[in-house]
Order: C-alpha cells, then sequence, then structure tokens
C-alpha cells in the first residue's frame, strides 16, 4: 500500500538483523487471550478514485450556499476565507509540523504562534492570551475553572444568554468537583438581567457572553461595575463572533479579567462544528495560573532573536496531577488560520467588514420590522437577532426548509420560554436579494 | 550537578530532609533551600511563596521552587507563622541559585512551639545524609 | 551527513511590517446602505497591522521555511506516531459539503455528514473491540477527561464515589491531570523490574476507595502489559473500572482485543494512529471507546440510525453530558474516515511494519546506547544516555545534534522511570533506507561523544537558530509584542 515502503526484500533484511525469523514473532508477547479472535471487519481498501467519489456523495448531500440560502449564525459563521489562507496552510511545513518542543526546528509554528497571541490580545483588549484551547466552549469551562483557582472560592455565575452548548460544557466539566453554578436570567431587552448578583456573596467569577447567544450586545460597562464591586470576583466574558469587536469595544478594555470564546469565524471554516479554536486572554499578573500553551521570546546562543514555548511548569507534561489543565494540544492549525486573517485583513479592513457585517443584519433587522415582524429584544445587536414568528412557525419554517431557505435556528429546544422564535444570521456572504426573499417569506 | 564537596553547608542553620535551612535570627526563624537543592534544580525561574500570616505546621507543603522543565514542593521545616516573605525573589529568582543562605532567603517565620529545631539536623548529619 | 546549506531568510514580526491603508482582503461589494450603530457601545477596532497579500504569503512562506515537518523529515517521537499524513484526507476535507456545513442545519440536510460519523464509530468499535463510540472529545487529553468523567458518573450511580485513581509511573502527564480534573486523587503504581505492571503491586494498593487504574498497553517503554487481564482483574474485583490510553494503538491494530484485555474505557489519538496532521501542535480529535454497560454515560447528542435516516439524539439521562459545542472536530474525523477507507484491512499492516520498524532500529543502536530493558520492543524502543554521560554527553545534546543531522529528535527525559530516557518511534512510513540514515546517524553521534563532546554541547549549528535560553524566557516572559 503506497503509505508502506515496506518491500518483501526490506522485510526480510531487517528480520535478519532483528534476528526472527517472521514479523508475527515480533508480536509473541501478546498474549493469545488479549488477541482479537476475528480479522477486522472494515470494508474493503478503497483506491484513491473511488474514495474521491464516496467522499463526493456524502459531501454532496449536505446543504450549502449557494443552493441553500442559510441564515444560521449560533456559534458557528459563513464568513469569506480568502483562498491564500487556505493554500499557506496546505504547506506541509505547517500542516504536518510538530509541537515545538524542539525550538531549533521550530521557529516558523513558535514565531506565528507569538503573532497570534499578540493579535489576539490587541483584538480582545487584554495582557496576555495563550496558544489556544479546544474551542469557545471548553475556553469557558477552563476560564472558570481558573477563578475557582485563583480566588479559591467555590461559586461561580453563568448567564443564561450565554450559548446553551456552552452551558452544558461549563456543566460537564464543573459537575465532578462540585462547584456551584448559579444562572442569571436575561432580561426582556435580550441582556442578562444582573439583579441577582446584589444577593450573591463570594462569587469566583461572573461569565457573560457578548454578542450573546442572542446577538445581543451587553452592558459590559454597567457589568463591570456591578461584578467587581466584591473586587475578589473575576469578570469573565466569552463570545462566539469576535469579528464584533471590530466594531463593538474590546472587553479587555471595559474591566474583564478573563475573554475567553470562538475563533472559527476569524478564517476558519466552520466543517460540521469543528475544528476551531478557543481564544482564551486574561491579565498579566494571573498567567501563572492560566491554562494552554504559550509562547515567549528567547535570544539564542548567538544572541539572535526567537521563540520557545515557556512557562512550561503550568502543564501537565511537568506539573502533572497538578497542572494548571491537562491540555496537551492546542488549536495549533486553526490558531495559525486565524492569525493568518487577521493579518490578512488589518486594522482598517476588519473594521471595514465588522461594519459590513453589521449593517447586512441591520438591514434584515428593520427590513423584516417593515413588514410587521416581532423582533422582541431592543438591545443592540452585532450580526445576529431574534425574531419571533406568528402561530405554527414551525410549519412555515419546515415549508422555507424546503423552498432552500434555512430561516434561522428554532430557539424551542434550548429555550422553551422561546417557541416560536428563531435566531437570524447574516454576515458579508450574505446578498440583499436573499434577505428580501427571507422578509418575504417569513411575513407572508 | 556539583559533586557534595563543592558545595556549601554553612554551620549557622539547620536542615530539613527535604533541604531546607532554617536559621533564628533572635525570635524569627528564616527559612530557604540548601546549595545541594539548588544545584539540582538548574536555573531557578520562578518561587511560589505563601502569603504573609499564613500558619502552616512542620512538614506542610509552603510553596515551590520552578527550573525551566521541573517543579518541586517546599516544606516548612518550623511550624509558625508566616511573617515576612523575600519579594526580591519575583524579580530575581536567580538568587536562590546565587546565594541560597543569604539573599536568596525564602520567608521569615514566627515559630510555634518551644524547640523549632529539635527535629532538624546540623551540619555534620545532613552531610551524612547526601552522602549515604 | 543529510544537510546541505540552504536560503533561510530572515523575516520580522507582522507588526513590524505594513502601513496603514494596506489589506490582503478582498472586500465584498456594499449591496445595502449603513444601518444607525449606538456609539456609546463602539471602540476603535484591534491595533493589527495593514498588510498587502503579497506580503502575508511571503510571511508565512518565510515562516514555513524554518520548520522540521514530517514532510521533510522522519520524527522518531516515542508515542507520538508521526507517520506520514496523506494528502488525499486534505482534499476530503476541504470538500464544500465538508467545510461548509453548518452544524446546526436540520438533521435530513446533512444526512452524509452523520453517516460518516456513525461509521466511524463502528469501524473505531471493531478495532477496538469495545462497542460503543464518542467522537466528540477534540483531543487525547479531551478524551481522558471524559474517560474520568465516565469513570465519576459510573461510581456515583453506584451509591459509591471514590476518590482516589492508580496511575503508572510510566503513564503520560495528561493521565494524572486529566484524573484531577474529576478531583481523583492520583496514586503511583511502580513499575517492576522488567518495566511492566505487576499484578501483586497493584493489589496492594487497589481498594474500596479507588476508582481505577489508567494504563496505556503498549506502555510508554514499548512493552507490552503482559498482565493486563489479570490487573483488569483485580481493579474489577474491587468495583473498580480499567481505562486505557489509547495513545500506543498504532502497535495493536488488528492484533489486541482491548474488550478482551479487560479495558473498560479507551481512548484513542486519531492524530497519532490515525494519520490526521499534527498542524504544529493540533487540532486532533480523541474518541472514547466503552463497553456496553457504560454507553449509557457517553456524552451528548448520539447519532442514531432510523427508519427515516441519521438523527442527532440527547435522550441519554445518564450522559455526562457535553465536551464540545458540537460533534467535537469533524474536519478531523473526516481525514481518519478517509485514511480507514484507503487502507481497510490492510490496517493491521500498520501495527506489523511499525513494530518492525522499532525493532530494527533497536538492533541497529544497542551497542551503541544503553538499552534498559532488553527484550522485544512493540512499537517504540527506549534507550538512555547512561554510557554517553560518562562523556559528559546528555539526551539532550544527542537530541540537538540529531537536528544537524536532519533528523527531528526523539522524546527525550520521558518515560520518567528511565533516567536520561530516549524513546524512539519510527512508524511504518518510514523506509529501511531512513531507518539506516537515522541508526548511522545515531552511530556516529556515539562516537562524537567521545571524540569531540564540545561538538555536541554546541549542537545544534545548522537550525535557523541555536539552543534558546529558556532560563530567562521563563523568568522574564514576553509573550506577546
Amino acid at each position: 500500500m503506497r503509505y508502506m515502503p515496506h518491500t518483501e526484500s526490506d522485510i526480510a533484511a531487517m528480520l535478519a538483523a532483528v534476528g526472527v525469523k517472521t514479523v508475527d514473532a515480533l508480536f509473541a508477547g501478546v498474549p493469545a487471550t488479549c488477541r482479537r479472535q476475528t480479522p477486522l471487519e472494515l470494508p474493503p481498501a478503497l483506491s484513491e478514485w473511488d474514495l474521491d467519489r464516496h467522499m463526493e456523495q456524502l459531501a454532496g448531500q449536505t446543504a450549502t450556499a449557494p443552493d441553500y440560502k442559510i441564515f444560521l449564525g449560533a456559534g458557528s459563521y459563513d464568513h469569506h476565507i480568502p483562498e491564500t489562507i487556505k493554500q499557506l496552510l496546505r504547506r506541509g511545513e505547517l500542516y504536518t509540523a510538530y509541537t515545538p518542543y524542539q525550538p531549533e526546528v521550530s521557529q516558523g509554528t513558535l514565531q506565528a504562534i507569538y503573532e497570534y497571541q499578540t493579535l489576539v490580545c490587541r483584538l480582545l483588549g487584554m495582557e496576555v492570551a495563550n496558544a489556544s484551547m479546544y474551542d469557545g466552549a471548553s475556553a469557558l469551562a477552563e476560564a472558570l475553572l481558573m477563578a475557582i483557582r485563583t480566588t479559591k472560592r467555590r461559586r461561580v455565575a453563568v448567564s443564561r444568554a450565554v450559548h446553551p452548548n456552552y452551558r452544558r460544557v461549563v456543566e460537564t466539566y464543573l459537575r465532578p468537583t462540585g462547584f456551584e453554578i448559579v444562572e442569571l436570567p436575561y432580561g426582556p431587552d435580550g441582556r442578562t438581567d444582573l439583579a441577582l448578583l446584589a444577593d450573591q456573596k463570594g462569587l469566583a467569577a461572573v461569565a457573560l457572553q457578548s454578542p450573546n447567544f442572542f446577538g445581543c450586545i451587553e452592558d459590559l460597562q454597567a457589568a463591570e461595575g456591578q461584578i467587581h464591586a466584591d473586587d475578589a470576583t473575576m469578570m469573565i466574558v466569552a463570545f462566539n463572533e469576535p469579528l464584533a469587536y471590530g466594531l463593538y469595544q474590546a472587553p479587555g478594555r471595559l474591566g474583564a479579567d478573563i475573554v475567553c470564546g470562538e475563533g472559527q469565524s476569524l478564517g476558519i471554516p466552520r466543517s460540521f462544528g469543528g475544528p476551531g479554536v478557543g481564544l482564551f486572554a486574561c491579565r498579566m499578573k494571573h498567567v501563572r495560573s492560566m491554562p494552554g500553551r504559550l509562547v515567549g521570546r528567547a535570544n539564542d546562543a548567538e544572541g539572535r532573536r526567537g521563540f520557545v514555548l515557556t512557562l512550561s511548569t503550568r502543564e501537565q507534561h511537568i506539573r502533572r496531577e497538578r497542572a494548571t489543565s491537562n491540555i496537551c494540544t492546542n488549536q495549533g492549525l486553526c490558531a495559525l488560520a486565524a492569525a493568518m486573517y487577521m493579518a490578512s485583513l488589518g486594522r482598517t479592513a476588519f473594521r471595514q467588514l465588522a461594519r459590513l457585517n453589521f449593517d447586512k443584519a441591520g438591514y434584515l433587522k428593520q427590513a423584516l420590522q417593515a413588514a410587521g415582524a416581532d423582533l422582541p429584544f431592543s438591545a443592540p445587536v452585532f450580526n445576529e437577532f431574534v425574531v419571533r414568528l406568528p402561530q405554527a412557525s414551525s410549519a412555515r419554517y419546515r415549508r422555507m426548509v424546503e423552498a432552500n431557505i434555512i430561516a434561522g435556528l428554532p430557539l424551542a429546544a434550548d429555550y422553551p420560554e422561546l417557541a416560536d422564535h428563531y435566531l437570524l444570521c447574516a454576515t458579508e456572504t450574505c446578498r440583499k436579494a436573499d434577505m428580501d426573499a427571507l422578509v418575504e417569506e417569513v411575513t407572508r | 550537578m556539583k559533586e557534595i564537596d563543592e558545595l556549601k553547608f554553612p554551620e549557622d542553620v539547620y536542615y530539613s530532609k527535604d533541604h531546607e535551612w532554617a536559621r533564628k535570627e533572635s525570635d524569627l526563624v528564616t527559612v530557604g533551600i540548601s546549595d545541594y537543592a539548588q544545584d539540582q534544580l538548574g536555573d531557578i525561574v520562578f518561587v511560589e511563596l505563601p502569603e504573609k500570616g499564613s500558619n502552616l505546621e512542620q512538614g506542610e507543603e509552603f510553596g515551590s521552587v520552578e527550573s525551566v522543565k521541573a517543579v518541586s514542593e517546599l516544606f516548612m521545616p518550623v511550624a509558625g507563622e508566616v511573617v515576612e516573605i523575600n519579594g526580591g525573589l519575583e524579580d530575581s529568582p536567580e538568587l536562590v541559585n546565587n546565594e541560597p543562605y543569604d539573599g536568596g532567603w525564602m520567608m521569615k517565620v514566627k515559630p510555634a512551639g518551644a524547640d523549632p529545631f529539635a527535629k532538624l539536623m546540623d551540619r555534620g548529619a545532613y552531610l551524612a545524609m547526601l552522602k549515604g | 551527513m543529510i544537510g546541505t546549506t540552504g536560503l533561510i531568510f530572515n523575516e520580522p514580526l507582522l507588526w513590524e511590517m505594513g502601513a496603514e491603508g494596506r489589506t490582503a482582503f478582498s472586500m465584498p461589494a456594499r449591496d445595502v446602505p449603513e444601518q444607525p450603530v449606538d456609539a456609546a457601545l463602539t471602540g476603535d477596532g484591534p491595533d493589527f497591522p495593514d498588510l498587502s497579500e503579497p506580503e502575508i504569503v511571503r510571511h508565512y512562506t518565510r515562516l514555513s521555511q524554518w520548520n522540521l515537518s514530517v514532510d521533510s523529515s522522519m520524527y522518531p517521537l516515542g508515542s507520538c506516531t508521526m507517520k506520514y499524513n496523506p494528502k488525499t484526507n486534505e482534499r476530503q476535507a476541504g470538500l464544500p459539503g465538508i467545510a461548509d456545513a453548518h452544524p446546526l442545519l436540520p438533521v435530513e440536510l446533512s444526512q452524509g455528514l452523520l453517516r460518516l460519523m456513525f461509521d466511524l464509530e463502528r469501524w473505531l468499535a471493531d478495532i477496538t473491540g469495545l462497542e460503543a463510540v464518542t467522537l466528540q472529545p477534540a483531543a487525547g487529553a479531551q478524551g481522558e477527561l471524559t474517560g474520568m468523567l465516565i469513570f465519576h458518573a459510573y461510581h456515583a450511580e453506584q451509591g459509591r464515589p471514590r476518590s482516589k485513581i492508580l496511575i503508572p509511573d510510566t503513564a503520560h502527564g495528561t493521565n494524572p491531570a486529566s484524573a484531577s480534573l474529576c478531583g481523583y486523587a492520583a496514586v503511583p503504581v511502580p513499575s517492576g523490574p522488567d518495566g511492566i505492571l505487576d499484578p501483586d503491586t497493584v493489589a496492594r494498593l487497589m481498594d474500596d476507595e479507588t476508582a481505577g487504574i489508567m494504563v496505556t498497553n503498549p506502555n510508554t517503554l514499548g512493552l507490552f502489559e503482559r498482565e493486563i487481564r489479570r490487573v483488569a482483574e483485580i481493579v474489577h474485583d474491587r468495583g473498580g473500572l480499567v481505562y486505557a490510553d489509547g495513545a500506543n494503538m498504532n502497535a495493536l491494530l488488528g492484533v489486541a482485543h482491548m474488550g478482551a484485555m479487560g479495558v473498560d474505557v479507551l481512548h484513542l489519538n486519531l492524530h497519532k494512529t490515525f494519520s490526521t496532521p499534527h498542524g504544529g501542535g493540533g487540532p486532533g480529535a480523541g474518541p472514547v471507546c466503552v463497553t456496553r454497560a457504560l454507553a449509557k454515560f457517553l456524552p451528548v447528542p448520539r447519532i442514531l440510525e432510523q427508519d427515516r435516516g441519521f438523527v442527532l439524539s440527547n435522550d441519554f439521562p445518564h450522559s455526562i453530558g457535553k465536551l464540545h459545542a458540537f460533534y467535537g472536530n469533524f474536519g478531523i474525523l473526516v481525514r481518519a474516515y478517509s485514511y480507514i477507507l484507503s487502507l481497510g484491512p490492510m490496517l493491521e499492516q500498520v501495527s506489523q511494519y511499525a513494530v518492525l520498524n522499532a525493532n530494527y532500529i533497536k538492533a541497529g543502536l544497542k551497542d551503541d546506547y544503553h538499552l534498559p530493558y532488553d527484550r522485544p520492543c512493540m512499537h517504540e524502543c527506549v534507550f538512555s544516555d547512561k554510557r554517553q554521560l560518562a562523556h559528559k554527553v546528555s539526551a539532550l545534546d544527542i537530541a540537538k545534534r540529531l537536528i544537524d543531522y536532519g533528523f527531528h529528535p526523539p522524546t527525550i527525559y520521558f518515560p520518567l522511570v528511565v533516567s536520561g530516557a530516549l524513546m524512539i518511534e519510527p512508524t511504518e512510513s518510514e523506509s529501511k533506507e531512513t531507518l539506516d540514515r537515522f541508526i548511522e546517524a545515531m552511530r556516529a553521534i556515539a562516537r562524537e561523544a567521545e571524540t569531540d563532546p564540545e561538538l555536541l554541547h554546541q549542537a545544534p549549528r545548522n537550525a535557523k537558530v541555536r539552543r534558546l535560553d529558556e532560563v530567562q524566557a521563563a523568568r522574564k516572559p514576553c509573550l506577546m509584542g
């Protein structure tokens, strides 16, 4: 098989050098009781050409643009990805490289990650960022654990307007250790209602998301005042859509202690939900408590600038059971994609693109309003918002699916109090004509 | 790493089996790690010390010392209250390597109990432990 | 020697380049008017450098040229399984119906993708001999966490939550770290003099407070844990569970049956055994396989095959919950799926050649390097720097000098039970000629250690940078520019 070079004569020569007669003899140490009794039950090997056809057939069953008009966000966003990024990431030196534990032969990866850390800090308005976590959800879970470690307190508050799947991941991570999670409700304007905080004492952290799951921008300035009334409580701001910070104020500048979220919007294809990249940033004074890898500057023996993994004693391979986390891989190549994307856009275009997203969703919103649709939440939004459709909306939704329109995400499953509500997303990839068609279908 | 004979072990301190030293300074006890310990650890990059006012038992973990590739826990040679920590180690952890008994001191403890040094070793006993 | 000199360009940091107004992005035409925005909430936007497209391409091309990679060199990293990353896998992951798939589409509009996951689960179940599978964990370490959460849920259901877990001293650092995230205290289990677990030691340490044991088989010394069934029996008898770290699965494809060994929960590393690329540190994927009895604890959603097609179901009341925002690193699952389809039952040759290659290297090096356990190894072998230390040459020096010979170093100083360890895993991708060159390089280094140790202390000389001052980097961290 083309991935394995061994010929009969190779094998014979190697067996002779090892001093056994057959390859099977090398497995003599595996007792019969530990072995399979039957051969592998896998389909016969496909040639490269048959594999191509098979995969095209599977992939061809997925609804994608332009055949379908898909107004879905909810943590996974359709943004244009420059061809340059796709091709650069196909360089074998980037994607088949290992974790940069041997820095002398990994300076490409290391400088790229150092640049990524820096761009993430600038995006989020924070002092230090790690080399990435698996995704926005696990990043939030790790942020809460970090706050618990740092403050030595055992209770956290998490807004109900945080992505429902993120909250489920947080519950999964926090359950075995018995840490308590208090839920903060959202108010009629679509933002988190912080009134409950007044009764809570001794919280390790309060976690909000902005833009939140409903697309609403939280009033982080006001929230900061309330959260830091107890100056030991850490303010965590999560996000699904980092492009929002090209328009709205970065959470770090509003006093957040940890900012973490999903970076898929930054040059990474949606890929049915993964791989993405978990951005994670905090204040320098907390860096030794921060999970994940860190790249730092270092000079070599001849005084030249280079980069290394550093502060490794926080991590599992050294501190083992007392590590800040068990994380081993980061999302290396995805972090690289995000850095390439941020660098490709640059400051000027990033702001322009963010504004374009805002204007697309704003156009859709006002068109729906003008056609009589009900938009229940009054808070400002970025590129997503909630619309409430009249009765029997699920039948209407299904009819639109059959007409190749996905009119947002039905919220009933995650928010039973929001039956007949749909989360619509419009990015720079949405055309005015398609939005007009959606408005017509929805308000018919 | 050096041979035992190349390392320094002053007479005026007591030593614990975990390689900490304790020196009586009027009614306080100054604590640090021995020349052997710093030599084993290599270049120290960070020292984690307890908060002032902490009350710890003898043998209890009070912090840790890190090199690039390893972490070692530190254990109280005597029981007592931490009244002062060496803030200079934050910017210059290398003091522990270069001056383990002087500039590299870690904390000053108000000892609990009458004879805090009873369970510790003198220079001779510590050397015997290292060589044995 | 394999190396020559090449053109290695210096390249500044991104913000040391560029000029205001440049971009490498094609801004879409605007077809909607500007909408009013609440100025009190807006910011100035991030301070990114402005760069043109040629600058971006040159920047990352030059950076890539500073890297070693599997595409350019052998990486004999023990327990990492740095095998060849097939290019066809990349094509499949890039197909629009995969790359552009939104995870929250109505299920009838993503049937091909659900079928892919469903089939991959079945194949991994067959390969491991453990019936029920989740593809959700985003990495091996997250798979371990999943396993520990399953342990925790199981014992909670038994009404007897436990507080400890047994971990062999040869274990990977993620093992105790993952256990600790679940509140388990790690109890170290010393390996026997022959490098494997001794059932009597396990029996002595196992009690009713212990949730179970985390094993790696073959272990990180490359040795098959011969006594695994007896160990499993001892743990099961006291009500515990057996977790297997599947990092070393490349030795056992088509050979071993994890279920028959007594394993209850196992994670796999798709970026090791199943050829998905390492990406400079990720993304990976860490599917978890469990016995039928533990299937109810698996994370949700789970893929079910019904008359109308595949559906995603959350209707599993005993599930531990969710580890990932969606279904896991689907793009990585696609690559593993493509790999398994490309090999079919020939997957068992992978292990045959991986084990042959490791034993060939062992035979080639044992005259020059100290071999702590002189027994047939599986897919990796462990040497130590003991002989070279006599000349004041350490495992680190050997590793750095190997770079000058054009190889990535092996894993060093792990497992911890061998002082100055050199853990070598060639994988099945390497030809005999490459292995011969590697053996020759290692022999040359052994000779250099005797005649010219200073050469090794100064290595590497041919890479972009010399050894870096990691001490200063840790004392005065500079983590952003």
